[in-house]
């Protein structure tokens, strides 16, 4: 199926508001940065990640952990895949147990890659807490899971696909809702 | 009962014959052969646009009778033999026990005759039990009816007892048959040894195992002015020995394999133990060299070294799958299609080798088409065009690596003491219809 | 990357594209093999039967830990060299496997060609563990990975493999997985234990080892079979350990940083000294670990996503 633009509905500025925001909500909420470390689901989870790390450092002035999480090994959906999933490293260079962790990622949908994202955390440590932050919530969830931090909620269909552009990755910052093209 | 052939191209090339004439026959003879001849009370068979040649003779077939008839029986493989063209069969004495008792060989002599299909002439061991030690008592199993003396399937490794077997055979007029291979150098080998064995990690087996002994017996059928005939030559160098030895004058004759004339050691890439044959597949050049020397009389005989085994034996890791091919059903067509059709021999040339080139080896007085000898001939459809099926053959041996390929030209008749044991043709005799051609 | 396979059968038919993807993706591997929980849930209901008609305590105990890392069960048959002429056939023991439901069957065995025989057999994927003189791919994989890591690179690297050529699996995946990624490989032996040819894959040969030693990036050792000298390959023990055994004298005209490597069982003493085998140019040990990744990345490369037989 084609897909097309069918609206913008975050541009740089509404995004950079939206993660400045997230960013005062966590110190916020975990009274400053003490025992508090990121980790980004790859790929852009980690560019948001870094963002959000970089606006809290600038706040506080304090340094912060980040990792990084592949969780291409705990998804439950390998074996219906039409390609082969590329594997990459998981690089979390700091323990994690005891830590108040914030799983960063970019859009929320139905829940698994975040249920993912926690198995595979568990098996590095026993966090003290883990909260999640995302950019995008769309709704449609298929497992008990919630965003403790989200930049813009987004009711949308489930034929249309939302997609998060970052400059790191596609040269720009967006979020548009794509849909099918009626041929 | 009477037959009358009309209108086959009759081709013989050892008496020149090449002419589209009828042949009448009775009592299983050869009684008339003339232009036109006109039908008196007897069966009409109409061959039209077919080549009638003398009886093919394949002097080296495995039928594994006694011992081993999972693999196959004198039966079946003398019905492959029927369909594939042969009037006759020299078999090999490795069967289970051997044929190196007179008993043994006028067994098979004796159930060929019940089967009455293509004829049957044993080959008899050289030694005692194949074992190489002793020699086989040689004049009572020629008398017997063994038509030649080998340990085929094994060398005769001892120099001495190969010097003792042909001195002693040349008072019963048999020729020895050499299984060529030094057992020290191939011990172990499942193929051509060179690169191709490299990557596959296979053990190979050198061209010298096969060379040093066509040396040493060619020198010792030199010493001994014994007749020696070579099984299944493989490789270049021992062509060019054979060549030399006969420019010598040396009563040596030998024989090549169609399947070592047409494939290559690439046949056994992926394991494929249906190309397992020994001696093995060699390479281009020395199929270049087998072909060169069957051109140049060099290579007296195509024979099959028809070796059939059962799919269980066959489908096994490769060193431990047991050599051989099943061929005697698909020599013909593909000697008609890869070396008549592509113009490496003539039609005459296969025919001599085929037919008149091993009876005269083996002593066979049969074989010609002339008037008053044996009714033994094969008919030859050479615009037929097939495709090789392991799952049609009558022999019980599948184990062939021919398995699909295209041919073009095939037996289509076999006719032994005027008997058909084998036809494609239809038997119907009114003479306004042809046989089943296009 | 190409389509999926099926089977491992060895490195001749592998691309460098495809080798390099399963190398990149082993480093993600290796990384869990270094956690508390050395454990990952991907291939949670998957049943991998190692089937070893050769004893080999060490590649079997690889890759059953590969297995039980990436979350799969695994089941370990052997079967004595002695019982198989008259016991079941390869191919039978192969159709009762798959037909307990195993997804992966890899094999051992003495013979080479026996894993392309069960490949054609059974619709599971099938490694081969090594068979006979032909290949040992996933030793091959390893020790492109080992040297990669501690190299970072394979391309223009001069790799000696010194010892029985002919009888060894190892050097042929070997052989093709370097020429692939682009090493300049010389083989160092006797002409005896040279196989026929070999020289036509892109390696240089030479019987005499100390003029190679001076050029090599990596020194790898073969293990030589004692009974290649009983069926007359070489002379003696004592006379190839003068030519061609690896000291810490002979060392000494080596590259500063070269590697020593080894594939494992080591006969001290022999191919290499002692001393050689525990110095720090061994990375004999990482081979080990990195055996463990690698074949956890394999397993996830031919069992993970979809099941062969319907990918498109
Ligand atoms: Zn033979």
């Amino acid at each position: 199926m084609q897909l097309a633009v069918k609206s913008q509905i975050m541009n740089k500025e509404d995004m950079s508001r939206a993660l400045s925001r997230i960013a005062h909500e966590i110190l916020e909420r975990n009274k400053g940065t003490g025992q508090l470390a990121f980790v980004g689901i790859r790929t852009r989870g980690i560019h948001l990640a870094k963002r959000l790390v970089e606006r809290i450092e600038s706040f506080e002035g304090k340094s912060v952990p980040i990792g990084v999480l592949d969780i291409t090994l705990y998804r439950d959906d390998l074996t219906r895949l039409h390609h082969h999933p590329v594997v990459r490293k998981t690089e979390i260079p700091f323990d994690i147990t005891d830590k108040k962790i914030v799983l960063v990622d970019d859009v929320l949908y139905t829940g698994r890659t975040v249920r993912c994202a926690l198995d595979a955390l568990m098996d590095l440590g026993r966090p003290l807490v883990v909260q999640l932050a995302v950019l995008v919530d769309r709704g449609h969830r298929e497992l008990p899971i919630q965003a403790d931090y989200v930049g813009r909620n987004c009711p949308s269909s489930q034929d249309e696909r939302v997609d998060v552009h970052l400059q790191e990755v596609e040269g720009a910052d967006e979020v548009v809702i794509l849909e099918g093209e009626r041929s | 009962m009477r037959k009358l052939l009309k209108g086959a191209r009759i081709l013989d090339p050892a008496r020149s014959l090449s002419e589209i004439l009828d042949i009448e026959i009775r009592d299983g003879t050869i009684a008339r052969i003339a232009r036109d001849l006109s039908p008196q009370d007897c069966e009409v068979i109409d061959l039209t646009g077919l080549v009638l040649c003398p009886g093919f003779v394949d002097m080296h077939t495995h039928l594994r009778e006694p011992g081993q008839e999972d693999k196959e029986t004198l039966e079946t493989g003398l019905r492959a033999a029927a369909r594939g063209g042969f009037v006759a069969v020299a078999c090999m004495p490795n069967t289970a026990p051997p044929l190196d008792q007179r008993a043994s060989v006028e067994y098979v002599i004796r159930r060929g005759l019940q089967i009455g299909l293509s004829r049957v002439f044993p080959v008899a061991s050289v030694s005692k039990m194949q074992k190489g030690e002793e020699l086989a008592e040689l004049g009572d199993l020629a008398e017997g009816g063994a038509v030649a003396f080998s340990d085929d399937g094994k060398p005769v490794s001892r120099a001495e007892l190969m010097r003792r077997a042909l001195e002693y055979s040349r008072m019963l007029d048999r020729p020895i048959i050499s299984h060529c291979e030094d057992l020290t150098l191939s011990a172990g080998g499942a193929m051509n040894e060179g690169y191709l064995c490299t990557k596959m990690g296979l053990r190979g087996i050198p061209k010298a195992a096969e060379e040093v002994m066509v040396a040493r017996d060619i020198i010792l059928a030199e010493t001994t002015r014994a007749r020696l005939h070579f099984a299944h030559i493989s490789t270049r160098r021992s062509v060019e020995l054979v060549r030399d030895g006969k420019a010598r004058g040396v009563s040596i004759t030998a024989e090549v394999t169609p399947s070592h004339l047409i494939l290559t050691e690439e046949a056994v890439s992926g394991y494929d133990t249906n190309a397992k044959v020994n001696p093995p597949l060699r390479t281009a050049d020395d199929v270049d060299a087998l072909r060169q020397g069957l051109k140049d009389g060099t290579l007296d005989v195509i024979a099959t070294d028809h070796a059939p085994h059962t799919r269980e034996d066959k489908e096994k890791e490769f060193a431990y799958a047991p050599f051989g091919i099943s061929g005697l059903e698909s020599a013909v067509s593909l000697l008609l299609t890869e070396l008549v059709g592509r113009g490496v021999l003539s039609l005459e040339e296969l025919i001599l080798k085929l037919s008149t080139n091993p009876a005269r080896i083996l002593r066979l007085h049969f074989g010609g088409i002339q008037e008053g000898s044996s009714a033994d001939f094969t008919v030859l459809d050479l615009e037929k065009e097939a495709t090789i099926d392991t799952g049609t053959f009558q022999s019980k041996g599948r184990n062939s690596p021919f398995h699909g390929w295209k041919t073009k030209g095939a037996p289509v008749l076999t006719c032994v003491q005027g008997n058909f044991v084998w036809g494609e043709v239809t038997r119907d005799s009114r003479p306004a219809r042809s046989p089943v051609m296009v | 990357m190409k389509g999926m396979r099926k089977d491992l059968l060895g490195l001749e038919d592998m691309e460098a594209d495809e080798m390099k993807h399963i190398l990149d993706e082993t480093v993600a591997f290796k990384e869990i093999l270094f956690r508390t929980i050395k454990k990952v849930p991907t291939l949670r209901g998957r049943t991998i039967a190692t089937l070893f008609y050769e004893p080999s305590t060490r590649t079997r105990l690889s890759f059953e830990l590969a297995a039980k890392r990436m979350g799969a069960d695994s089941a370990a048959i052997s079967v004595a060299t002695s019982s198989v002429v008259k016991g079941e056939s390869l191919k039978d023991t192969a159709r009762t496997l798959e037909a307990m439901g195993v997804d992966m069957i890899i094999l051992r065995h003495g013979e080479a060609g026996a894993p392309h025989l069960v490949a054609q057999t059974v619709k599971a994927s099938v490694i081969n563990a090594g068979d006979g003189m032909h290949e040992h791919p996933t030793q091959g994989l390893l020790d492109l990975f080992t040297i990669t890591e501690k190299k970072g690179r394979i391309q223009g690297l001069h790799v000696a493999i010194i010892g029985d050529i002919t009888h060894s699996r190892v050097a042929r995946s070997d052989i093709w997985g370097l020429k692939r990624l682009g090493a300049e490989v010389t083989l160092v032996g006797p002409p005896t234990l040279i196989p026929v040819d070999i020289e036509k894959t892109g390696v240089n040969v030479s019987y005499h080892l100390d003029p190679v030693i001076p050029k090599a990036d990596v020194i790898y050792i073969l293990r030589l079979q004692q009974e290649r000298q009983q069926a007359g390959l070489f002379p003696s023990i004592r006379e190839y350990i003068q030519r061609y055994g690896i000291s810490r004298e002979r060392l000494s005209r080596a590259k500063f940083d070269v590697l020593i490597m080894h594939p494992g069982p080591m006969n001290p003493g022999i191919e290499i000294t002692e001393d050689v085998a525990i110095s720090t140019a061994s990375v004999v040990e990482e081979q080990v670990t990195n055996g463990v990744a690698v074949r956890m990345a394999l397993l996830h490369y031919l069992l993970g996503g979809q099941p062969y037989e319907e990918a498109a």
